[in-house]
């Protein structure tokens, strides 16, 4: 009789467990490129959200990657809080003018309420759709920033600095409500179907801020807000270093953190193991200039390097791969998984 | 003059101004004003700097000893009465995107070295171009988080085809792909903020 073939859920919750399943999952975190399948502007593709389901569900028959990814784009938090979003033509919507422009600012803070806020809505909407159409089949990963990182598009980044440093007072009052929020939207994408969420969390990361200061703000906030989400977290750094934190990473209580290009995965799986699943690390600036040789290689060597024994999933290293990227290098790091990332590996041997 | 310089470094990767600055004013009966610049304050934020390209410190640490030292500095000069460091006309500015940490710290460090600045904030490749012809600009520093920013100084490159302005880029970018400097029809790139310090004095070498 001829088995069932694996789904992409069962796969990736295999890798979750540090097992290995038939073979690497690896997510194609597009957000973009959903627009370039419907041959629709960036701003026409992410102003419904029938648009995203349909762009989401079309790439990954496409390229059979094992996620859908519900991410919009990050100015989307900033403007469910009455922030401006600035469109560009060839990348992902920005944040602009931001919304705390003195200390008075973060006291007049309202909570939005995700009900009320119609771009959050409009991630909602989608992520049901994704659901009604994939079921249990393929994890749905929806994206949260925390409140922790999100105050780098709510006040800019030097003025957030500062804030850490001299304003303790003031930084706990924005976190507390930040923290709110990122639990509120959290438990609502979940409620309307997503999988597991992605923690964004790049201020946390060693190339931010020091260790002795993460333990006494990024992981402290990640690890209430964590508990407070009913689901499964990834932690993701976008590009950040994460390996004199990766320890800290799991006592606060993820399951998988999203690792940088400018780190070894083989120093990154030695720390992890049995503990957190890493997802990465292909480089995505470069990847824009990759040709199919660069592509194979770069796939095989994160799969020698992170791949054997599960608590891998080949990903970028960033959480979105830029819109320069073109169609047939991802056509050849899907194609490249699906060939040298079978279980049990033998690319070592191989090469 | 070695155990200034580790004590002043401590203090700012501390971001201990109060600390930072006694130790400088201190100095200030050993050393010279312009070994206290150059082999003090300078020296610090290389190291730091260099200490973040390796993954020693952090990028916080960077930032906040620059502002440390930007402020600093201008006591130092304003207190000593000096003319800021000679070096051809410059201007720094972030292209299109509002990620102004990069911009800031490039800022502050040169700055702090003795340099004189002009900050354009954040400006489409048109606007930059126009202030750099309007301000007579030399060497223009452009400063990106986004991809896609990056890529558009390939537009500020082609505008200013005829001039001799020097383009020096720096950001995230240009640190994961190292070609792209190129690609993009820089003149240099720095990974760090004191890169440029060593980059302006290279080009102010060149004679432009």
């Amino acid at each position: 009789m001829e088995q069932k073939p694996i789904s992409s859920l069962q796969r990736v919750l295999t890798a979750l467990s540090h097992r290995e399943a038939d073979r690497v999952p690896f997510f194609l975190l597009l957000t973009m490129h959903g627009a370039k399948e419907l041959n629709i502007s960036i701003m026409e593709y992410f102003s419904n959200a029938e648009s995203v389901a349909k762009g989401q569900l079309l790439m990954q028959k496409k390229y059979h990657h094992d996620c859908l990814y519900t991410f919009f784009y990050a100015a989307l938090e900033v403007e469910a809080w009455g922030g401006e979003v600035i469109y560009v033509d060839d990348g992902p919507p920005n944040a602009g003018t931001p919304i705390i422009r003195n200390h008075n600012d973060i006291s007049r803070l309202t909570l939005p309420s995700v009900k009320d806020t119609p771009c959050l809505m409009k991630v909602l909407n989608a992520t049901r759709i994704m659901k009604e159409n994939v079921g249990d089949e393929v994890p749905i990963i929806g994206v949260v920033m925390s409140p922790f990182s999100l105050p780098v598009m709510q006040m800019g980044f030097p003025a957030y600095l500062e804030l850490i440093y001299n304003q303790p007072e003031l930084f706990k009052q924005l976190m507390a409500i930040n923290q709110e929020f990122c639990v509120d939207w959290a438990n609502a994408q979940l409620k309307a179907g997503a999988t597991a969420l992605c923690y964004f969390d790049p201020v946390s990361s060693s190339t931010i801020i020091p260790r002795e200061l993460y333990l006494k703000t990024g992981f402290s906030i990640a690890k209430s807000t964590i508990s407070r989400i009913k689901g499964p977290t990834a932690t993701h750094l976008a590009s950040g270093r994460c390996l004199p934190i990766a320890k800290d990473i799991a006592d606060t209580g993820t399951a998988v953190i999203g690792v940088s290009a400018e780190e070894n995965l083989v120093d990154i799986k030695k720390i992890c193991k049995g503990k957190l699943t890493i997802l990465g690390n292909l480089n995505g600036i470069e990847m824009s200039r990759w040709d199919a040789k660069h592509t194979i290689a770069a796939v095989k060597e994160a799969i020698i390097k992170a791949g054997s024994g599960g608590g891998f999933i080949l990903s970028d290293n960033h959480g979105e791969i830029p819109w320069q990227v073109k169609e047939d290098v991802l056509m050849t790091m899907s194609e490249t998984v699906q060939t040298y990332g079978r279980y049990p590996l033998v690319l070592g041997e191989r090469e | 003059m070695a155990e200034i310089l580790y004590e002043f470094q401590k203090a700012l990767l501390s971001t201990d101004i109060i600390n930072a600055k006694r130790i400088l004013f201190e100095a200030a009966n050993q050393i010279t004003f312009d070994q206290m610049i150059e082999t003090v304050i300078v020296s610090a934020l290389e190291n730091i700097g260099n200490g973040w390209e390796k993954g020693e410190y952090a990028l916080s640490q960077v930032y906040m000893s620059g502002r440390i030292c930007e402020e600093l500095v201008e006591i130092l000069f304003s207190s000593e009465s000096r003319q800021k460091k000679p070096a051809p006309k410059m201007a720094i500015a972030m292209l299109n995107d509002y990620h102004a940490l990069g911009k800031r710290i490039v800022y502050s460090v040169l700055r702090a070295s003795g340099f004189d600045v002009l900050d354009y904030g954040r400006v489409s490749p048109e606007e930059l171009v126009q202030r750099i012809i309007n301000d007579d600009i030399k060497i223009i520093l452009i400063s990106v988080l986004m991809f896609p920013s990056a890529l558009h100084v390939k537009d500020v490159r082609n505008m200013l085809n005829q001039s001799n302005v020097k383009i020096v880029v720096g950001g995230a970018p240009f640190r994961f792909d190292r070609q792209l400097w190129k690609q993009v029809g820089a003149d240099a790139v720095g990974y760090t903020a004191s890169d440029a310090i060593e980059i302006i004095q290279s080009l102010s070498a060149g004679g432009i």
